[in-house]
Formats: C-alpha cells, sequence, structure tokens
C-alpha cells in the first residue's frame, strides 16, 4: 500500500452504511477513528456502530486494518510503542481512550479470543479461575468452583474436561484449546467478546463447534469477530463490516452485504476478485 | 519476467560428465566441511583430555597421605593434669621417637629423627590429650602424618637412588622411616584433610576447608545481590522500558560490562568497597561483592534472553483478560522463564567460582590457617587457595595445587549439573 496515493483520496475514506430498523441497541460506537503505526496511518475514519447480543464481522483482504481496528475496541494496541490511535471509540457511551477510565477494567468488560489458541501453561480449571481471582469476581473455592463450571458450560466444554480439570490446558486439542479459551474470557463476565480469526487454526470439525458456540454466545454477549473465511462470516454473522486499505468500505446486515453490495469493491471481495 | 525466461537450455544434460564431475565435487565439499567439523571438536576433546590427564597424574598423589602409627606415652612429668594444654609436648615427641629407635643418642641424630613426623605432631597429641585428659600417663597409639620429604619418598617421586646431597633426607634417615615401615607402622590412608583442614605452610597438614569455606560464603553473597538485581533490571528493561536511546545505550553498556576483564573489577572493588568504604580487606563479603559486578551483566542477559523466548501469545492472553503488567510478569512470564534464568544463574555463578583475578586484588589470597566464621573474616577462595599453593616451593604443593584444582573442577560439575537438571526438570512445553 503506497501511503501517497491513499492520502490522495479523501472521498473514499467515507463508508456506505445499510440501516437495519430491528437492530440492538448499539453498545460499541467508533467516530472518526485513525490509526498509525510510526508515519504510516493503518486506518482511515472508521465510523461504526455495534449492536450487542449480536454477532458482527469484519471482513476484508489481508492488511486492510480489519485486525488492527479490533485491536482498538479493547486496546490491545497500546503495547506496541509505535501506535497511536485518534478519534473516539465508546463503550456504552463512555470513550474507551479517556484517562479516567482504567485499561484493566476495560479489557476486563471487552475480553478477547485470539488467532491461535494461547490457554495459560497451566491446569484447566487455572486457566479458567483466573480472570475471576485477579479481578476479585468471586470469594471462596465454592464460588470460583461455580464460575469454572458455568464458563466452561458456557463454552460446551464441560463434558469433555470435567474429569480432568486439573490437566493442563495446553493438553487438549486444538478445538478445545480455542474454547478453553473462550471460556477464559467469559470467566470474567464481559459485554463485548473480540475475536480475532479464532478458527484459523482449526479444523473443519473444532470450526463448526466454535462456529456453533458463538451463535448460543450471542444471546447474551455483543460479538465482534474478524474472519477471513467469508463463509463464516455468512454463517455466523448478523451485521459484516467491510474494510479495504485501511478503510471500512460498507456496512450492514449480512445478508445485504453478501447479496446486494453497493460499493464496487465489496462487490469485488465477496466474489472472489481480489483477496 | 514470463516463464520462458527462468525454464532451463532445452538441451541440459543431466547424465554428462560435466555434470557428473560437478556434482562429485560437491558432495567432496560437503565430506570435507563434516571432516573439519569433527576434526576441530577432536581437537577440543584432545585438549581437554591433555589437562585431566595431567591433573589426575599429579593430583591423585594428594588425595591419600602417608601415615605413621606410634605409641605416645603421655608422661605426667610434662603434662600437667590440671592444665594439659600448656605441657611440654615437644618432648614427648622426643620420648616417642627416642623408644621407638633407643640407639639413637646423638643429639644431631634425635633431631634428623624428629623430622620424620609432622612438625605439628606436638600440637596434634596436646588436641588429643586437652580433648581427653584421662589419657595423661597412659600409653596411646596414634596415627600423624610423616612429613612432606617422606611422604614424597614412600609416594615414590623422591628418589631414593638420587645422590644423598641432593635431596632434603640423608640415608639414615631413609633407614629409620623403612625400619618403621617394616615393623607395619606406615600406611597410606585417603587424606580427608585435604578438605577438612585449613592452609598451613607444611604441604602434608594443608586442606581447603578454609577456601571451601570462604568460596560459598562468597558466592552467596555474589548470589544474594546478583540475582534480585538482574532479574529485576532484566525484568524491567525487556517489559517497561521504552526504546529510545536512553536504554539502547544502557543496553549496550550492560552487555560491555559482561566483557570487561574480571581483574578490572578487582581493581575496581579495591578502591570503592575497601579505600572508600573501609570494609575489611579479604572479606568473602567484598570478595562476593566484586564477583557480583562480574555476574549481574551475565545475568540481566539471560534473563533477556529468557523472558524474549517465552512466546508473545501468553502475554496478551493475560493483558486480554484484563490482568495487569505486573500479573502478566509475575503470574505467567517469568514463571515461563525461570528454567532458562535458574541455568543461566548457575552458569554466572560457576564462573564466578572460578574466578581468581578480582579476588587477588582484594587481598583474598592471604595465608590464613582457620575457615572464615562469617561474612567479614579474612579468607582465601578456592581459585586464590590454587594460586597460593601454585607459588609454594615444597614439592607436597605441586601435587596439592592439582588435587585442588580437582576439586574446583568438581565443584563446577556439580553446579552445571544441577543446571542441565533445573532446566530439563522445569522447563515446560507451551
Amino acid at each position: 500500500m503506497n501511503d501517497a496515493a491513499t492520502a490522495e483520496k479523501p472521498v473514499s475514506t467515507s463508508t456506505i452504511i445499510i440501516d437495519d430498523p430491528n437492530m440492538n441497541p448499539i453498545r460499541v460506537a467508533a467516530k472518526n477513528t485513525r490509526v498509525f503505526y510510526g508515519q504510516k496511518q493503518a486506518l482511515f475514519d472508521v465510523s461504526i456502530d455495534i449492536p450487542e447480543r449480536s454477532v458482527t464481522a469484519f471482513i476484508g483482504p489481508s492488511g486492510c486494518g480489519k485486525s488492527t481496528f479490533l485491536r482498538c475496541i479493547n486496546r490491545m494496541n497500546d503495547t506496541i510503542d509505535s501506535c497511536r490511535v485518534e478519534g473516539e471509540i465508546t463503550l456504552d457511551g463512555r470513550d474507551i481512550y479517556d484517562s479516567s477510565l482504567d485499561v484493566v477494567e476495560l479489557r476486563a468488560r471487552v475480553g478477547m479470543v485470539f488467532q491461535k489458541p494461547n490457554p495459560f501453561p497451566k491446569s484447566i480449571y487455572e486457566n479458567v479461575s483466573y480472570g475471576p481471582k485477579i479481578h476479585g469476581l468471586a470469594r471462596g473455592k465454592a464460588e470460583i468452583d461455580a464460575i469454572v463450571e458455568s464458563s466452561l458450560r458456557k463454552a460446551g466444554l464441560w463434558e469433555e474436561v470435567k474429569d480432568r480439570l486439573d490437566d493442563p490446558g495446553t493438553g487438549l486439542s486444538g478445538g478445545q484449546q480455542q474454547r478453553l479459551c473462550i471460556a477464559r474470557a467469559i470467566a470474567v463476565s464481559p459485554e463485548v467478546i473480540l475475536m480475532d480469526e479464532p478458527c484459523s487454526a482449526l479444523d473443519p470439525i473444532a470450526t463448526a463447534k466454535v462456529e456453533e458456540l458463538i451463535d448460543e454466545l450471542k444471546e447474551n454477549y455483543c460479538i465482534i469477530i474478524v474472519t477471513h473465511s467469508m463463509q463464516q462470516a455468512a454463517r455466523v454473522s448478523q451485521r459484516t463490516a467491510f474494510f479495504h486499505l485501511g478503510i471500512l468500505v460498507e456496512v450492514g446486515p449480512t445478508e445485504h452485504i453478501f447479496t446486494n453490495p453497493k460499493d464496487q469493491r465489496t462487490h469485488d471481495y465477496i466474489t472472489g476478485r481480489f483477496g | 519476467m514470463s516463464t520462458a525466461d527462468i525454464s532451463l537450455p532445452v538441451k541440459f544434460d543431466w547424465s554428462s560428465e560435466a555434470a557428473a564431475a560437478r556434482r562429485k565435487r560437491r558432495h567432496f565439499a560437503d565430506h570435507r566441511l563434516r571432516w573439519i567439523g569433527i576434526t576441530a571438536i577432536m581437537i577440543a576433546i584432545g585438549l581437554l583430555g591433555i589437562l585431566l590427564t595431567t591433573l589426575v597424574a599429579t593430583g591423585y598423589r594428594a588425595f591419600v597421605q602417608t601415615m605413621v602409627t606410634v605409641p605416645v606415652y603421655v608422661n605426667p612429668e610434662y603434662v600437667d593434669e590440671t592444665d594439659p594444654s600448656k605441657g611440654n609436648y615437644r618432648a614427648i615427641v622426643k620420648d616417642t621417637l627416642g623408644n621407638l629407635f633407643p640407639e639413637v643418642t646423638n643429639p644431631r641424630d634425635q633431631r634428623e629423627l624428629g623430622q620424620l613426623l609432622t612438625n605439628n605432631t606436638q600440637f596434634m597429641i596436646r588436641d588429643r590429650v586437652v580433648a581427653d585428659p584421662s589419657i595423661i600417663g597412659k600409653t596411646v597409639e596414634m596415627t600423624l602424618p610423616v612429613s612432606d620429604p617422606f611422604d614424597q619418598l614412600e609416594k615414590g617421586v623422591l628418589s631414593r637412588e638420587s645422590p644423598e646431597d641432593q635431596r632434603k633426607i640423608n640415608n639414615a634417615q631413609i633407614g629409620w622411616f623403612d625400619q618403621l615401615a617394616a615393623e607395619g607402622r606406615v600406611s597410606m590412608p585417603l587424606n580427608w584433610g585435604l578438605l577438612f583442614n585449613s592452609d598451613s605452610r607444611f604441604p602434608e597438614l594443608a586442606g581447603l576447608a578454609g577456601a571451601i569455606v570462604g568460596s560459598f560464603y562468597a558466592l552467596m553473597v555474589c548470589f544474594l545481590i546478583s540475582f534480585p538485581c538482574g532479574i529485576a533490571a532484566a525484568v524491567y528493561l525487556e517489559e517497561f522500558a521504552p526504546k529510545n536511546k536512553w536504554t539502547d545505550m544502557i543496553e549496550v553498556n550492560i552487555n560491555n560490562l559482561a566483557a570487561v576483564p574480571s581483574i578490572v573489577f578487582g581493581l575496581l572493588g579495591l578502591a570503592v568497597f575497601l579505600n572508600f568504604f573501609g570494609l575489611p580487606r579479604s572479606a568473602p563479603l567484598v570478595g562476593g561483592m566484586v564477583l557480583s559486578l562480574m555476574t549481574l551483566p551475565t545475568i540481566i542477559i539471560v534473563t533477556r534472553a529468557s523472558l524474549k523466548a517465552v512466546p508473545p501469545s501468553i502475554r496478551e492472553g493475560g493483558l486480554g483478560m484484563g490482568a495487569s503488567r505486573h500479573q502478566v510478569i509475575l503470574h505467567h512470564v517469568l514463571p515461563l522463564a525461570l528454567p532458562g534464568i535458574l541455568t543461566g544463574t548457575i552458569i554466572g555463578l560457576a564462573q564466578a567460582l572460578g574466578e581468581a583475578a578480582p579476588l587477588l586484588l582484594i587481598g583474598m589470597n592471604a595465608f590464613i590457617t582457620s575457615p572464615p566464621g562469617g561474612l567479614l573474616d579474612a579468607s582465601t577462595a578456592l581459585p586464590t587457595q590454587i594460586f597460593i599453593w601454585a607459588d609454594s616451593p615444597e614439592r607436597g604443593f605441586v601435587d596439592r595445587t592439582s588435587a585442588a584444582i580437582l576439586v574446583l573442577l568438581g565443584f563446577l560439575i556439580i553446579m552445571n549439573g544441577i543446571a542441565i537438571f533445573l532446566r530439563q526438570r522445569l522447563e515446560r512445553t507451551w
């Protein structure tokens, strides 16, 4: 991507937004979010409303900025020295980049599941109980036990691991590890769960299980998923946002994006012309 | 570029002689590289073998000690029962030998006879009597070390065939010694004194106890300073420090510090710890502080490498669920880095254990005949003890120098063994 070339096209940073009258109340909203890595601008004026209790998918070719934007929502980009975020992102109407908001609190409310399953090299039980323990969400072993069980049940993993909670989490299969990471994220009762290509390291059967789980979790959580698979976006999400070269091109109900895209670039991408 | 541009010449013949010769040359080059590597390893192993063989060949003699068992009559005339520590024990030694060799009456011969036993015999008898005053007036069998020339004679280092005027002991002395041997009084047991005695001017009595205790104290101080400081510094540099020219400069300086010759740290210790702060000379405390200056950069570098090796996904996982940075570091990163940190620390300490130069400068090469009772007592360390013995003229110290080196190597092997054990035991996969 050439910086100068993209900077010369200010018009193209605008987003086509397809409204949906049935959309749930908004949980996360971004206004004119711009992200820079050093001198290089990675995101151009991204504005998007993300509703609660639904799945929003971010799609787009590699390097389009969808993961960068996802990592802005729980401020994981803070860990990268050269990264700078401008504009406004709100969670329940509150600016998450405001200095009064503690990033520790934000990340407890906005959980994250990563591309490669990354359970801690500790037991299954410790993986799930870690969050509640550090945030002081539970007192006593009985309460923590209850949280561990309910989180593993919600993640659809309880039946598979209930007899070996003390085994290392890293000993599970890839799909089980990813569901363990989801259980670990929901153990602290987040409001939003960010998923960064959660199935890209999994086989089709494990992928199906995780997608099924995402479908169940959307009843209670605001889920944002980055995916390279358009089929996956079509299967699990209610709304889809298409990113291209750091620009949010089009966002709307999933069926609209896939059947009737308004922008030529969206059309080209979903029909397989590039990416 | 189109595909036509990179295709092979149409008529390339793989089976031609030129192609076969080229392949042969390449295989030959492979073999050559392999053999150069094997030769290099053989040379290294050979040199190590020569070193160990020489050490063992000279050092093994020091692990045994020639002793002679004699009946000692503790004459009440010489020892006062109320205060046994003040007796005339020299006379008891003289009588003991006089009883064994009644034919020796000439005072000069008697003096030469006295040289058979170690110079400290009288003190050994005194210690025995002080420990058990009931033996006053009785005869006890005591096993005593012979003096160094006779020890060397029995071990075959000193040749009986050499001209009398070229050895320290004359033919008469050898005759007396042989008479004792014929009576079955001479034995050569394991030399525990090498490990449990302190330094002495007499090789037959000199041991490493003071040096081992001194080295232990110095290493303890070194560990207590460099381990926490090293880890804290490495954690800050790796996990918190911003990447700017200041931290770059600190990093370069730490790496340089690891390459500074150790004698420079000794000079620094002499100037700062002894002259400026006025800490006592030859003390293991100062030795440990100087050694920690050397170990610290090693530990920082090793710890940073171990922290870097922890996969970033573990940090992201922790941060992503709202753990604060100290929680991520203490709960996840450090436990995973610990095997590497411990291994590096033990190897750093092993280096410090073998370091003589800085300790020489702060006076840990003094002649000290008792183990240090604390961190501030004067003491030697193993490498400086080796230095002292290597400098001593008596023949017995040649063996003992090699033996002391073997003891030092033994401690190094033990420490490295612990490092390997910890690495294999604690290392976790993720």
